[in-house]
């Protein structure tokens, strides 16, 4: 029998305790397809962050390495310095990357490290349970913002591709979601692009995925994907920020 | 013998690092180790390793995390309010049994202190330092000489016992230029095999992972279990120490580092007088000398431990004699330095006046 | 034979430099020696001050606190370090800058026109070159000929015009007595 639909061997056969219409689960598959179509799999080191992803490490069928909150862009650069034949991608939360590990992706990107950011944007801190995250849209309730983020008190939320493309340093920069098939597959060659320049040694090259988190939310899935498309997209517009290789055509 | 070169002790360091065939560093300036990022840029181009100036010690301690995940000898160096700082990267590597080298170039403390040199980084150095039941092989070098021949043991023991280790240095240390003997011959990074713990891609054999956690029930308890009986070997082989005129002591004073350099003057000074001074230097602060102390209770009945702090490494040498015998403390908190002097004049106290 | 030695002066007026000069000499006569510099928040401009330990032992402290030897180049430095010399010990202070007359009548007290001298040879920044000669003249623990060489080892990116210039400085220090 012809099997037609699978787990790609990019993946683990472990089963991935993420919530119902969690985007996270999307955004691995995508992730272990590349490692195979790109034949990187047995040259790639990925970096699980700290939060609902955690496990990552257990999920990519790749040598994996979890370091402390916020701290994957400094790891990575560590492990591609060392093995610069290695493709090496750190899988990071918006807590995770535009709140403790501001200063690591900050500099990563300025040197223009010749690694791979996969930062996963659902406005919320997920596994301790909905806190405030600095991506957290103004008015958005959150259980440390339970009235809705005041932005007299609680300031404005962190954009990170508009953030990161006032530095000369990032080659590729993208803001994707995948509420829809259509931003999936947007998702997946903006994806496609930043692995193949980190094969072609251009630099640092980040993906920021607008995701879903109805637990935290309070919504159904269903209800999630809307709100990205109704609410979110607008706060966070989706597109190429920096693409060195077009500018430079 | 080969030739002797004047060095600085950060310079000597160095060398040291590179002889021992480490090719990663990763730091951020402070003072007094500035000496060795910047001499380190110049030799780590020179032979063509990775030098990285990074933007805090958080991101430093984490480079070097992700290097020697991969399989290379990596250190950083800084002063102790930079140290702090890298606690939890430390903690995790500790937490990973992962070997890397940190440097502490120990400046006077708490917050910002000053520059100049002490010793009060002996708790965080030898009680883990970070969050978690771990320990760091802590060693403490009294010389020029020493510090470059010490990064090559650091890395030996913590390669062995997969757990970091730590050189406790000073300001003094660092500042000061003394000969160097470049004694050991270079050894080659390409001869190091791959660790088993390595990620290097899992091309032809399992998929590896580095981390610090596992949240299945009783699974860390057990890890940490593992890690007690790893704890247990290194305590009981390693051990290091150097004990000069112990054996017929009235008097053992107690003393690491540049305070043992002060102290071994002013046990000479006492010794023309008179008296029966020696003098125990640890070598290993982590895992402390105990049984060497623990023997010397036996027959001494003084005992002056020396520190540039308020009283530190005088708990270690009160639990290694089981306060058998009479522990005397002198110390110099906050940057200050005691002198030969000084400590006679302590020596002289406690044994009953002048002679 | 233990010698200790602390020199001390203005930031610039080479104290560093002195104070490894004597090492490396200490070093090319096969001795034991510790150089250690005080290192301050400021870059340049303030004291300084090192301490010079030369042995035939192994060296124990290379703090020192009582000196044998006290090399003054500045009015503050000699109000510091003047109490500090052991009895019998030597105070080289530099009589050009320095006005107050050191006090102890316990001490060999040796005054040295080093800028005078320095400015007389046209550069008075080597007025440190002029005091090493003095000094060693005086307590012959080094050999001038050795020290010639330190001076080149630790300047070896000057002129040779530069390099002269303190041999002849040196020379000038020795040949006072």
């Amino acid at each position: 029998m012809k099997q037609l639909f699978g787990r790609p061997a990019g993946l683990t056969d472990i089963s991935q305790r993420y919530c119902p219409g969690c985007g996270h689960g999307i955004v691995h598959r995508i992730i272990g397809e590349l490692l195979v179509k790109l034949n990187i799999r047995e040259r790639t080191i990925g970096i699980a962050p700290v939060g609902c992803s955690v496990f990552a490490d257990e999920y990519f069928n790749c040598d994996m390495i979890q370091p402390p909150h916020g701290r994957g862009p400094a790891v990575s650069t560590g492990i591609k310095r060392s093995r610069p034949d290695c493709i090496v991608f750190s899988y990071q939360g918006d807590g995770d990357l535009a709140a403790i590990g501001t200063a690591e992706i900050v500099h990563a990107a300025a040197r223009n490290e010749n690694i791979t950011i996969i930062f996963i944007n659902n406005a919320i801190f997920g596994m301790t349970g909905g806190q405030l995250a600095p991506t957290t849209l103004p008015g958005m309730k959150s259980t440390t913002s339970v009235q809705g983020r005041d932005i007299k008190k609680q300031g404005y939320p962190i954009k990170v591709c508009e953030l990161l493309s006032g530095l000369d340093g990032p080659y590729y920069l993208a803001r994707t979601a995948v509420d829809t098939p259509k931003n999936i597959i947007n998702t997946e060659k903006a994806l496609k692009t930043a692995f193949t320049y980190q094969i072609e040694e251009k630099g640092f090259s980040l993906v920021e995925i607008l995701s879903m988190c109805p637990t935290n939310w309070g919504m159904t899935p269903v209800q999630s994907k809307k709100w990205i498309e109704n609410t979110m997209v607008k706060y966070y517009p989706l597109g190429e920020y920096r693409n060195r290789a077009k500018e430079e055509k | 013998m080969a030739e002797k070169k004047l060095m600085y002790g950060n310079h000597a360091i160095v060398e040291g690092v590179l002889a021992a065939g480490c090719r990663f560093f990763a730091g951020y300036p402070i003072t007094p180790q500035n000496e060795i990022p910047e001499f380190m840029s110049i030799r780590m181009n020179e032979i063509g390793g990775v030098f990285i100036q990074t933007e805090s010690e958080i991101a430093a301690i984490n480079m070097l995390f992700g290097a020697a995940a991969a399989g290379k000898r990596a250190m950083t160096s800084s002063s102790s309010p930079g140290i702090s700082l890298m606690q939890e990267g430390i903690s995790y590597i500790a937490g990973a049994d992962i070997p890397v080298l940190v440097v502490n170039v120990v400046r006077g403390g708490p917050g910002l202190g000053n520059i100049a040199p002490a010793q009060s980084d002996y708790f965080q150095a030898t009680r883990g330092g970070g969050h978690g039941d771990y320990f760091t092989i802590t060693l403490a070098p009294n010389s020029a000489q020493e510090l470059y021949e010490f990064p090559k043991i650091a890395f030996e023991l913590a390669e062995k016992y997969r757990n970091p280790a730590l050189i406790l240095a000073d300001g003094l240390l660092g500042q000061m230029m003394e000969p160097v003997e470049f004694s050991y011959k270079p050894f080659d990074p390409e001869t190091l095999p791959e660790p088993p713990y390595a990620l290097s891609g899992c091309k032809n054999r399992e998929r590896r992972i580095v981390r610090s956690y596992d949240l299945k029930p009783g699974k860390l308890e057990a890890w940490n279990w593992q890690r007690q009986k790893k704890y247990e070997q290194i305590v009981a082989n390693e051990q290091r120490f150097q004990a000069t005129a112990c054996d017929d002591a009235e008097l053992i004073i107690v003393a690491y580092g540049t305070c043992a350099r002060v102290c071994d003057a002013a046990a000479r000074m006492a010794r023309a007088k008179g008296y029966r001074v020696g003098l125990l230097r640890p070598i290993t602060l982590w895992p402390f000398p105990s049984n060497i102390l623990s023997a010397l209770a036996e027959k001494t009945d003084h005992f002056l431990v020396v520190e540039m702090n308020m009283g530190q490494m005088v708990d270690d040498v009160k639990l290694a004699t089981e306060c058998s015998k009479k522990i005397f403390f002198h110390g110099r908190p906050g940057g200050g330095v005691p002198t030969p002097p000084e400590v006679y004049g302590k020596i002289e106290t406690i044994l009953g006046g002048a002679r | 034979m233990t010698t200790e030695i602390i020199i001390s002066g203005f930031g610039g007026q080479g104290i560093v430099s002195s104070g490894i000069i004597l090492s490396h000499a200490g070093l090319y006569e096969s001795k034991n020696v510790t150089f250690f510099p005080s290192y301050g928040a400021e870059m340049r401009g303030g004291t300084a001050n090192c301490s010079v330990v030369i042995s035939t032992e192994p060296v124990a402290s290379p703090i020192v606190a009582t000196p044998d030897i006290v090399i003054v180049m500045n009015e503050p430095s000699l109000t510091r370090f003047e109490p500090a010399l052991k009895p019998k010990g030597l105070l080289f202070y530099n009589k050009t800058l320095i006005k107050s007359v050191p006090k102890r009548e316990d001490i060999t007290i040796i005054p040295v026109e080093a800028n005078a001298i320095a400015e007389e040879l046209g550069r008075g920044r080597i007025a440190n070159m002029v005091m090493l000669g003095a000094m060693i003249k005086k307590t012959t623990i080094l050999k001038l000929e050795t020290l010639k060489r330190a001076q080149r080892k630790r300047f070896s990116r000057a002129s040779d015009e530069q390099l002269s210039l303190n041999d002849r400085a040196l020379d000038r220090g020795y040949g006072l007595f």
